[in-house]
């Protein structure tokens, strides 16, 4: 009786997230999937499902994971070392602090700082003037966009590395070094493979987002790149064509249920 | 110079933010035997060990490996290995792998590599344990799978910080007799690190007691027992009965307000010492047969003895270890013969000891 009754409480706390979910996750995927099944005449049919099989999307598609998996790159390349450093600094925290602090700061107005920096006379084309090399067009290129893209995405890379670093107990790189390992033989061997799960979930965190950028395509790229998630923009937006939007929708989120599986780190006890 | 000497510290001094831990420290230690640093936390016993192993470097003097300085030589060029206190197992490798680690970084052959994992493994009882994940093995085990993994890659010198802490009493015990006789077939140098003394008599050929980045005493486990130098090392190492006293001459010396004939000598007539007796070395008798007379405080019941606290009429205390039982508040006499009496030089190493 008692039992029934306590599992029935903590069941009630349960209503508020459970509505949540419902509301805003359950109930939106399964309008998308509505949609998708239906043209812009709003006639039932798969046809979007045949369009996105065609070389236009399927090329859309390559290229977001193209980019998505240079930015991921990029933002591991640099991350990494970073927080390995983080890990060895004094104040540890409060340069944590300093690098999630961008978080906080609003997407399009970073975005909009970078237009700034890179524009045609901004600080960047300023700087490449004095040193001689002179004003190149900076804004609207693949590198602008992944550079952006990079900047806006390095904490939620750095913060799971750092967590992992930080668990790694010290004594099995002083133990790796006593058994004869180099600097870098130790890294490879040892602290990498430890730190993979931290690995993973940055990746997850950087790569699952970046299939679907849209607004840093728009400002930073000039529409030059066309991702996903532009695509889905664009049909919902400009060509009000909803069931196709919602079809790669559809493909987006069958993609980054894909990924979450792969790189889902299995259990391991400690 | 002995010529067996392996590794030989010349005044080495390590110091952290300006504080010393080790204070300008000589030693030497010799081929194939057991070696044992013991003092209390913070002595500087496992700053010498990762000295030697190569995770720091002196701040002064030199470190000489087979008479070649080595301070400057990093931890994974060096011909020793470490067992770790928390042994540092590899968490992501299971048993085989972490033992085999060494030989694979020196790109040995598979086969050679599986022959050496096998034996060594078989050295420490741990056959057949090969696929076991590490996770999956208890303390004692991982110990072994630690000790197997520094003894495969044969090194001169092991060293071993503080490896048995984690253990239970009886497992502490049985590795204990198993490390001795380890290092007895491997014939290699053990150094071994412990605040434990009476693991550091039970194992040691040779033990350095450490207290505040010095070495107070360094010798065999009875010599450090029966003769320690000053009060630190005598409180340190067992039990035992501290008092200050005087030197009147060679062979007579006075404490507890009376002089006592002992086989002590060589010191400066009515020189200032401290007096040890061990509580092992002192009999019970009736008031008028002992040589001192006191009434018992407490007594604790110890298995093999009972251990009574008495005070004498100056109100120092005694503690006396006998297996007959005395009553609480009873007088009784203490009985001991010179030879129990070990006179020492007030330490200069040991600040305390002036205090009295």
């Amino acid at each position: 009786m008692m039992k029934a009754m306590k599992s029935n409480v903590r069941n009630a706390y349960l209503i508020p997230y459970a509505l949540w979910i419902i509301l805003f996750v359950v109930a939106p995927i399964l309008l998308i999937l509505y949609y998708s099944f239906f043209d812009i005449e709003g006639k039932w049919t798969f046809e979007n499902y045949e369009k996105f099989l065609t070389p236009i999307y399927l090329k859309m598609t390559l290229n977001s994971f193209w980019y998505a998996f240079l930015i991921t790159l990029f933002s591991l390349l640099v991350a990494y070392p970073t927080a390995y450093l983080l890990t060895k600094t004094k104040h540890k925290q409060l340069w944590l602090l300093l690098i999630i602090l961008p978080t906080w700061v609003n997407l399009l107005l970073k975005v909009y700082a970078f237009l700034g920096i890179f524009g045609t006379f901004g600080l960047a084309n300023a700087i490449l003037k004095t040193i001689g090399i002179g004003a190149k067009q900076i804004l609207f290129t693949d590198f602008s966009f992944i550079f952006v893209s990079v900047y806006i995405f390095i904490p939620f890379m750095v913060l799971p590395i750092f967590n992992a670093l930080e668990e790694l107990n010290p004594s099995l790189i002083d133990a790796a070094r006593d058994l004869g390992a180099s600097a870098w033989t130790t890294f490879r061997r040892v602290v990498f493979p430890l730190t993979l799960s931290g690995v993973k979930a940055g990746c997850q965190a950087v790569f699952i987002p970046s299939l679907s950028l849209f607004m840093i395509t728009r400002l930073i790229a000039g529409n030059r790149v066309i991702t996903l998630g532009t695509a889905i923009e664009e049909h919902f937006l400009v060509t009000q064509d909803w069931g196709m939007g919602a079809t790669i929708a559809v493909f987006l989120m069958l993609a980054m249920a894909v990924i979450v599986g792969m790189t889902g780190s299995r259990k391991r006890g400690k | 110079m002995k010529q067996d000497a392996i590794i030989r510290f010349e005044r080495v001094t390590k110091q952290y933010d300006g504080v010393a831990v080790l204070d300008d420290v000589s030693f030497e230690i010799e081929r194939g035997k057991f070696y044992t640093l013991l003092g209390p936390s913070g002595c500087g016993k496992t700053t010498i060990l990762r000295l030697i192993a190569g995770f720091i470097e002196p701040s002064e003097g030199t470190i000489y490996f087979h008479e070649k300085p080595i301070n400057h030589v990093p931890a994974n060029k060096r011909q020793v290995n470490t067992v770790f206190q928390d042994y540092a197992l590899f968490p992501h490798l299971d048993v085989f792998e972490n033992v085999a680690f060494g030989l694979r970084i020196k790109k040995m052959k598979q086969a050679d590599i599986e022959a050496k994992v096998k034996e060594a493994l078989r050295f420490v009882n741990l056959e057949g344990y090969e696929n076991r994940r590490i996770q999956e093995m208890s303390g004692g085990q991982r110990q072994r799978v630690a000790i197997a993994r520094a003894i495969v890659n044969e090194p001169e010198v092991l060293l071993l910080d503080e490896p048995l802490s984690a253990l239970d009493l009886k497992l502490r015990t049985e590795m204990q007799y198993e490390l001795r006789e380890l290092q007895r077939r491997l014939g290699i140098t053990f150094i071994f690190v412990t605040h434990d003394q009476e693991e550091a008599l039970a194992m040691s050929d040779q033990i350095f007691v450490l207290n505040k980045g010095k070495i107070q005493q360094s010798g065999t486990p009875k010599d450090i027992y029966d003769e320690p130098v000053n009060r630190f090392v005598a409180d340190f190492i067992g039990e035992s009965n501290i008092l200050s006293g005087c030197m009147i001459e060679d062979f007579l010396v006075e404490f507890a307000g009376k002089r006592f004939e002992c086989v002590d000598k060589g010191f400066r007539p009515h020189e200032r010492v401290d007096v040890v007796i061990r509580p092992e070395d002192l009999e019970m008798t009736a008031p008028e047969r002992g040589k001192l007379r006191v009434r018992v405080d407490s007594i604790l019941f110890r298995g093999v003895h009972y251990e009574i606290c008495a005070y004498d009429e100056n109100g120092n205390e005694w503690l006396v270890h006998s297996t007959k039982k005395a009553e609480v508040g009873e007088e009784i006499g203490l009985y001991f013969e010179p030879e129990a009496i070990h006179v020492m030089h007030v330490g200069e190493a040991d600040d305390e000891s002036d205090e009295k």
